[in-house]
C-alpha cells in the first residue's frame, strides 16, 4: 500500500480551499502516462480484472468470509498551480490497487495491497478475513446487509466531451497564464491559479454477483486574486466562482448559453466556466472591496446566490442527514447530528418552510456524485431527504438500511482510493428550485433591508450542525428593492432549522446551477470526497449578521 | 523488502541512483514506512488497518527545469529507468524562475525521533489498547468513539552536489470521545506521543468519561467576552485548524513582504522587532526537545535548528524560502518542524483554582479563517466546557462560538500552566481574558 502524499498549502493559496493541505494519491508519473492511462491505454483488461476479483472472493470465502467484495481501482490525478506569471507544480499522480472487504464471524475487516497478483489478492483476502475475526471479540452486534441482487457484468461512464488528460500540459499553463495576466492588467497584485484533475477507474466486485466496471471523471479550475493597499496595510482577496464539476476540460469553454446574467455586471456560470471573464472581473471586484462600506451588525435579508448557498445546504443539510453521522460513528471526528432518529420518526419535523424541498441524487448530469454504482455495487438513484419542509430521509449504505426500516441502501458508499475503505459518503443534496417563474432581479426588488451575497467564503458550524456561520466573496447592500454597493466584514449566524424555516422565496429553474466541493473530508483515517449542490439563488429573512473586522 | 530501511541501506540505494544521473543536478528521496489504524465507535470497532510502503523520488535538473519520478521498484534496471523517466519530464517542464540550486553538504544536529516500542505495536496491542478505553466505558453505561494511529518511517535525501541526510521517526495519535447514554453529556482527550509506552489509552479514556458524565445538562450563559481557560487541545488540533498553529504557520516572510499577512506593516515592511504580544509569550522550534523530538532536516535539506519566532512578546524570525531569502540577502531559516510556547509551572487545577470567574474550555471545533489580515478566527466550544467560580467548576455550560484572532488573545494573557505534548508540539493551558463569544450553540 502506498501512503498518501499531500501538497503542503503554505504558499501555493488554493482559491476556495481552506484546509492544509491537498492529497495527492499514489505515485508521479509524467503527463503522457496520464494520457496513455486515462484513454485505458495502461493495465489490465476487465476480463482480467474479473477474473483476479474471482480470486480474492473465492480466498475470502474458504477462509470463512461470509460476504466479500473487491475494488481493483487505479486512480488519475493532474493539478496544475501557478502564481502570477510562474507555474509552480505539476503534480501527475497514479495509484493502483485492489482493496478487498469481508464480512466474517458478523464483523467487517478490510486489507489493501498495490500486488495486484494472484498470490497478492489471496493474501490480501486472508488478511481481510483475519482482522475482521480479530476484531470480532470486540464486536457488541453483527453487522445487518441490506440485500443487493447482483448486477451482472456492466460498465458507466461520465458522459464527458474531452477528456482533460488529452489536453496537452502546454494549453492548461496557457490558459492559466492568460488568466493571470488578465486579472493582473485589471489591478490585481498577486494572482494564483489551479486546475485540478480527477479521473477514478474503478471496477467493483462482490459475492452477490456484481461486476462494475466505472470511469469517472471530475474537473476544478480556480484562483486567488489578492490586492494590497500598502498605504493604508490592507489586502483583500476574491476567489473564483467556479464550480467543480463532474465534467470533462469542455468545462472551460465559456459558452455563452451557460451564463446567468446578476446585477451589477455579475455573471452566474452553469455547465460551462468563462475562467478569464471570471478573473477579470474578481480583479475590478477585488479592488472594489479595499474600500468597501464595513457592514452594520443586525438583520438582514439575504438573497444568497447559488454558489454561496451551495456550501450552507452543505454544511447544514448534507451533513446532518449522514446516518453515520446520527448514528454516532463519526462521534470522535467530525460529530453527530441533531437531525436524530426520534425527529425523523415524527414525520412532522420542520426543517424548513414549506418551500424547502431538498433531494439527495447520484444522477444528476454534471455532477461530482453522479456514478452508476456506488462502492459497495448498489445502483444509484433520488430520493427525498426534506419535503414541503418535513425531514423524510437519511443518506445510508447497505449495513445501515435496516436501522430505517429500509429494504434496500439508497447507494451513498465511497472509498476514495482502493486502499481506504468504503464508508457513507454524502450524495449530491440540492435545493430543487421555486415554480413560480422569478430571478434574481425580481427578488432583489421586493427587498428593503438586505445583503446580496455571492461565492464561497469562511464557514464554520458546531459538530450536531445546529449553530454555523458563513462568509463569502461578494456582498451587495440591498436598499428599497435595489443594491446601493459593496459591503465588507460581513459573516452570518444562525441556527440550522431557524435558517431554513426562514425560507422565504426561490428563483425558478433558469437561475438553477451546481456548487461542489472537490476534498471534503471525513472518517479517521480522513478521506477526501467530492459532492455537488445545485439550487437557485433564495431569501431567507431576518437573519442575524455580524461585523468580523478588527484590530490587531 | 524491508519498508524501514537503516541509514546505511538508504545511503547505498541513492548513492546507486546517482551514479546513473545525467543532469546539470539530481536530487533523491527515499521513504518507507508502515502505518496501522484502530477506529472504534458505538462501543465497537468499525475499521481498522495497517498498511506499508517503500517509494523512492528522483528529481533531475537542466538548467531551471526540473522533473520528478518516484517507483516503488528497487533492482537496478528500475531505478536506472526512473532516473532517465525524470530527466526526459525535466527537459519538457517550463523554466521554474524561482529555481534554487541544490544544497551541497550540510551538518545536523543529533535528533532522537525514534522509538522502538511503537515501531514493534502488533494489531493484537491495538486491540488490547482498545479494550482498555472501550471495557471502563461499556461497564459505565458510556459510549465510546475512538481512533489511534501509529507510524514507524524513515526518510533518506541525498543529491549530487553530496548532500546526504537520514531520519528515522515513530509517533502515536490517540482521541477519545465519550458520550453519556441520551446524548446530553459529550468529554474528549487525546495524546501523541513518540515512544507508545508513554500512552496510556486507559487514562485519557477515565479523563473523557469524567467529563462526559460533569458536562451533562448544561446550562446556558449569554454570549459575551469572558475570561477562559484554554487547554492545550483548545490551541493544538491534530484534526482541524487550530489558534496557535495557525498564527506560527501564518510567519511566512515572503507574504509578510508582500502586504498581505499579518506581519506585514502598514506604508511596507514587515513587523520584524516589533513587540506584538505580551511580554510573557516566547515560542521557538527545537528538534532536539526530547519530549518533542523531530527530524534534524527539513524537505529540502536545510538544517533544523533551535529557532526562536517570537522572544518575550517580540517578533525575532521568520520563515523563509531558499528563493526569497536569497532575494532579500538574509539567511533561509526554514518553518519549524515542531513549536514550543514556553509557559509556567502551574497545573490545570492550579489556573482553575485561581480563577474568579471563568470558563474552562476542553476543545475547540472547525476552526476557520474568518479575516486573514487580522488572523481572525471561528470556531465553536466542544466537548467539555464549564463554569468557573471562585476558583472551582460549578456547573457544565453549552457551547459557545467563538470569533478571536490568536494575535489578540496572546495579548489579554493572564497566566500560563505548564506546557504539555500535543501535536508534536509542546503548548501550556493558557488563561485569557476577554475572550469573544459571539453565539451559542445547542450541540452537545
Amino acid at each position: 500500500m502506498q501512503r498518501r502524499d499531500f501538497i503542503q498549502l503554505s504558499g501555493l493559496g488554493i482559491g476556495g480551499l481552506l484546509t492544509a493541505s491537498i492529497p495527492v494519491l499514489g505515485n508521479a508519473v509524467s503527463p503522457e502516462y496520464l494520457l496513455e492511462a486515462s484513454g485505458r491505454g495502461i493495465g489490465i483488461d476487465t476480463a482480467t480484472k474479473k477474473r483476479l476479483s474471482d480470486i480474492a472472493l473465492n480466498a475470502a470465502k474458504s477462509k470463512g468470509a461470509t460476504y466479500t467484495d473487491v475494488r481493483i481501482g487505479r486512480y488519475l490525478q493532474q493539478f496544475v498551480f501557478t502564481r502570477e506569471m510562474k507555474v509552480q507544480n505539476i503534480a501527475n499522480a497514479e495509484s493502483f490497487g485492489v482493496g478487498i472487504r469481508v464480512i466474517a464471524n458478523g464483523t467487517w475487516g478490510f486489507s489493501a495491497t498495490s500486488d495486484v497478483t494472484p498470490d497478492g489478492i489471496a493474501r490480501c483476502a486472508a488478511t481481510a478475513v483475519a482482522i475482521a475475526k480479530a476484531n470480532s471479540r470486540l464486536q457488541t452486534e453483527p453487522v445487518q446487509l441490506a440485500p443487493q441482487k447482483g448486477v451482472g457484468e456492466v460498465t458507466w461512464k461520465t458522459p464527458i466531451k474531452k477528456n482533460a488528460f488529452e489536453i496537452p500540459v502546454k494549453e492548461k499553463i496557457d490558459l492559466l497564464m492568460k488568466v493571470n495576466s488578465e486579472a493582473m492588467k485589471n489591478g490585481a497584485a498577486f494572482m494564483t491559479s489551479n486546475l485540478f484533475f480527477v479521473n477514478e477507474q474503478k471496477y467493483f466486485a462482490s459475492t452477490d454477483g456484481s461486476y462494475i466496471d466505472q470511469d469517472v471523471h471530475r474537473i476544478w479550475p480556480t484562483f486567488t486574486v489578492s490586492v494590497v493597499d500598502r498605504a493604508a496595510g490592507k489586502f483583500k482577496t476574491r476567489d473564483a466562482i467556479s464550480s467543480p464539476m463532474g465534467m470533462g476540460y469542455e468545462y472551460l469553454d465559456g459558452l455563452e448559453s451557460e451564463k446567468i446574467k446578476a446585477p451589477n455586471g455579475l455573471v452566474g456560470y452553469r455547465n460551462s466556466y468563462d475562467m478569464v471573464e471570471d478573473a477579470i472581473l474578481a480583479a475590478k471586484q477585488a479592488k472594489e472591496k479595499l474600500t468597501a462600506k464595513s457592514v452594520q451588525p443586525g438583520k438582514y435579508d439575504l438573497v444568497l446566490d447559488p454558489n454561496h448557498l451551495g456550501l450552507t445546504i452543505h454544511e447544514s443539510v448534507g451533513h446532518p442527514t449522514e446516518l453515520d453521522r446520527v448514528l454516532g460513528y463519526e462521534a470522535n471526528y467530525a460529530g453527530t447530528s441533531f437531525a436524530t432518529l426520534d425527529k425523523w420518526k415524527t414525520k412532522t419535523f420542520n426543517y424548513g418552510s414549506k418551500l424547502v424541498n431538498i433531494v439527495a441524487d447520484k444522477t444528476q448530469p454534471h455532477t461530482l456524485g453522479t456514478v452508476g454504482y456506488d462502492d459497495e455495487g448498489v445502483p444509484c438513484k433520488e430520493w427525498n431527504l426534506i419535503k414541503d419542509g418535513i425531514l423524510v430521509n437519511y443518506q445510508a449504505i447497505r449495513d445501515q438500511a435496516a436501522i430505517l426500516g429500509e429494504k434496500e441502501s439508497n447507494g451513498c458508499c465511497y472509498a476514495d482510493n482502493w486502499d481506504s475503505v468504503q464508508f457513507q459518503r454524502m450524495p449530491n443534496v440540492s435545493l430543487q428550485p421555486g415554480t413560480e417563474k422569478r430571478s434574481v432581479f425580481d427578488m432583489i426588488k421586493g427587498v428593503d433591508k438586505g445583503i446580496y451575497i455571492i461565492g464561497r467564503g469562511s464557514y464554520s458550524i458546531d459538530q450536531q450542525r445546529y449553530n454555523f456561520q458563513f462568509g463569502g466573496q461578494l456582498f451587495y447592500e440591498i436598499k428599497n428593492g435595489e443594491i446601493v454597493g459593496m459591503l465588507d466584514d460581513v459573516a452570518y449566524q444562525s441556527n440550522t432549522q431557524e435558517f431554513w424555516n426562514s425560507c422565504a422565496q426561490l428563483c425558478d429553474k433558469d437561475d438553477y446551477r451546481t456548487f461542489g466541493s472537490f476534498f471534503d473530508g471525513k472518517g479517521q483515517p480522513s478521506q477526501v470526497s467530492a459532492v455537488s449542490h445545485g439550487s437557485a439563488t433564495t431569501r431567507f429573512n431576518g437573519v442575524n449578521v455580524i461585523n468580523t473586522g478588527r484590530k490587531i | 523488502m524491508a519498508t524501514i530501511l537503516t541509514k546505511e541501506e538508504a545511503k547505498r540505494i541513492i548513492d546507486k541512483v546517482l551514479s546513473y544521473a545525467k543532469a546539470d543536478e539530481t536530487s533523491v528521496n527515499l521513504s518507507g514506512g508502515r502505518t496501522g489504524n484502530i477506529r472504534y465507535a458505538r462501543n465497537s470497532v468499525s475499521t481498522s488497518g495497517e498498511s506499508t510502503n517503500l517509494s523512492l523520488g528522483v528529481t533531475s535538473v537542466f538548467g531551471k527545469r526540473s522533473g520528478t519520478a518516484t517507483i516503488n521498484e528497487f533492482d537496478d534496471a528500475s531505478l536506472e529507468k526512473t532516473v532517465r523517466r525524470a530527466e526526459e519530464i525535466a527537459k519538457l517542464a517550463p523554466e521554474n524562475p524561482e529555481y534554487m540550486p541544490a544544497l551541497g553538504p550540510q551538518t545536523y544536529l543529533s535528533t532522537d525521533p525514534y522509538s522502538e516500542s511503537t515501531a514493534k505495536m502488533t494489531p493484537d496491542f491495538r486491540a488490547q489498547a482498545t479494550f482498555e478505553s472501550l471495557d471502563p466505558c461499556r461497564k459505565k453505561n458510556l459510549t465510546a468513539a475512538g481512533y489511534m494511529e501509529d507510524s514507524t518511517r524513515f526518510n533518506a535525501i541525498g543529491n549530487s552536489k553530496g548532500l546526504s541526510a537520514y531520519n528515522r521517526e515513530t509517533s502515536v495519535e490517540f482521541s477519545i470521545t465519550v458520550r453519556t447514554a441520551d446524548g446530553l453529556g459529550s468529554g474528549y482527550a487525546t495524546q501523541d506521543v513518540t515512544d507508545v509506552s508513554k500512552l496510556s489509552t486507559k487514562n485519557m479514556t477515565e479523563v473523557a468519561m469524567q467529563k462526559a458524565m460533569a458536562s451533562a445538562n448544561a446550562r446556558a450563559l449569554e454570549p459575551g467576552k469572558y475570561t477562559v481557560i484554554l487547554e492545550p487541545a483548545a490551541l493544538v488540533s491534530n484534526v482541524d485548524a487550530s489558534l496557535l498553529v495557525a498564527m506560527v504557520r501564518s510567519m511566512d516572510a515572503r507574504n509578510a513582504d508582500e502586504g498581505r499577512s499579518f506581519l506585514s506593516k502598514k506604508g511596507g515592511g514587515t513587523r520584524l522587532g516589533e513587540k506584538l504580544f505580551d511580554e510573557r509569550v516566547t515560542i521557538y522550534s527545537d528538534p532536539t526537545n526530547p519530549e518533542v523530538p523531530n527530524g534534524a532536516f527539513s524537505g529540502d535539506g536545510r538544517p533544523q535548528e533551535k529557532v526562536t519566532w517570537i522572544e518575550k512578546g517580540v517578533v525575532k524570525n521568520m520563515p523563509y524560502s531558499r528563493y526569497w531569502a536569497e532575494k532579500k540577502g538574509v539567511h533561509a531559516t526554514p518553518p519549524g518542524g515542531n513549536f514550543i510556547m514556553e509557559g509556567g509551572t502551574q497545573s490545570l487545577a492550579d489556573l482553575i483554582k485561581g480563577t474568579e470567574k471563568g470558563i474552562l474550555v476542553t476543545r475547540l471545533w472547525y476552526i476557520r479563517p474568518v479575516d486573514p489580515q487580522t488572523l481572525l478566527y471561528t470556531g465553536l466550544t466542544r466537548d467539555g466546557t464549564f463554569y468557573i467560580e471562585n476558583g472551582q467548576i460549578k456547573f457544565p455550560v453549552k457551547n459557545f462560538r467563538f470569533n478571536e484572532s490568536p494575535v489578540i488573545m496572546l495579548n489579554n494573557l493572564e497566566a500560563m500552566g505548564k506546557p504539555v505534548r500535543i501535536g508534536g508540539n509542546l503548548v501550556p493551558p493558557l488563561k485569557i481574558r476577554d475572550f469573544t463569544f459571539t453565539s451559542l450553540s445547542d450541540a452537545v
